[in-house]
């Protein structure tokens, strides 16, 4: 199985990346853009497991590695292959 | 004393401070690989600048899960002395050594120039041969130093001068315009509640000497020899 995991900075929190990259689209003349938001994106290819173990494995990797819940949000989907 | 140096894939700071330790402050320096998993009863130790494992995923979130990481965070529980600079203090941060988190830059560049920081508590072990409220001129290289905590627990940091020092200007007024990075409150620097963990962006190993044109660094280092040297009980 497969999962898709999302790592995005929490909302309210200062992105400057996401504010340069504005920055560069407006330059281009994208006016029509009002904010953007970098994050993560990690593909995980998985032993297969029921749906339930699997939910709870990927949240204990996020938690413990993936993500830095100081500033970070996750959130996932599972892929059955 | 015995200060203990952690070498992390991709630390480049390492054999800095080794030079400081031994050289300038006249102590003895043992190299630790990170793969270890006992510091051996050393005195003190530090966590090094650099680029561990290539600030993937994170800075310092993937050196924090090293096996020697979980020796560190007892010796710390100890209350044994452990400084880390810049990398270092990003995998204190990544570890809950201490609170909060690095952001990128607002700049979103790596930023290496002289900075000039203001010592908030010239009473922790890493700074007891400051002044409080003395500029400092130490260098600064990175690209996340960029401090990031939740309100209720800068409130904290304030409120227990964990805050141990300040970006400002070169008559140590601290204020917006002195902080390259965007780091809240203009921080460059805090400990630990408990004291004896201190985590500081600006890197005083590279400042440490006459010959480089600049000593301001070397205080921290001697204020950390006069901790060890003042406290036995903390040889743990």
């Amino acid at each position: 199985m497969k999962a898709k995991i999302y790592i995005t900075l929490k909302n309210g929190i200062h992105d400057p990346q996401g504010q340069a990259v504005q920055q560069s689209l407006h330059t281009l003349g994208f006016d029509s853009v009002h904010d953007v938001r970098m994050g993560k994106l990690l593909e995980l290819d998985l032993q297969d497991m029921e749906k339930e173990s699997a939910e709870a494995t990927i949240e204990n990797m996020c938690k413990k590695l993936l993500a830095n819940t100081v500033i970070e949000d996750f959130r996932y989907e599972i892929v059955e292959t | 004393m015995n200060i203990g140096i952690i070498v992390f894939p991709g630390s480049n700071c390492d054999r800095d401070c080794a030079h400081v330790v031994s050289e300038v402050i006249g102590q003895t320096a043992h190299l630790i690989w990170h793969q270890d998993s006992s510091l051996n009863g050393m005195n003190a130790i530090i966590l090094p600048g650099g680029f561990s494992y290539g600030d993937y995923l994170r800075t310092g979130s993937i050196a924090r899960f090293s096996p020697i990481m979980e020796a560190v965070i007892d010796f710390a529980g100890r209350g044994g002395l452990v400084l880390g600079i810049c990398n270092g203090c990003q995998i204190l941060l990544e570890a809950g050594l201490l609170p909060g988190a690095m952001l990128r830059n607002k700049n979103v560049s790596f930023i290496c120039e002289d900075v000039y920081v203001r010592v908030e508590n010239a009473d922790t072990p890493f700074t007891n041969t400051c002044q409080s409220g003395q500029v400092l001129r130490l260098p600064i290289a990175h690209a996340d130093g960029n401090y990031y905590t939740d309100p209720v627990t800068l409130s904290a940091l304030q409120a227990n001068a964990q805050v141990v020092f300040r970006y400002c200007d070169k008559d140590g007024h601290s204020m917006p315009s002195m902080n390259p990075n965007g780091s809240i409150d203009n921080i460059a620097g805090i400990r630990n509640a408990k004291g004896n963990v201190l985590g500081l962006m600006p890197h005083p190993e590279r400042c440490a000497e006459e010959i480089l044109g600049n000593q301001d660094g070397r205080l921290i280092f001697t204020s950390l020899l006069a901790s060890l040297i003042g406290n036995a009980a903390l040889t743990v």
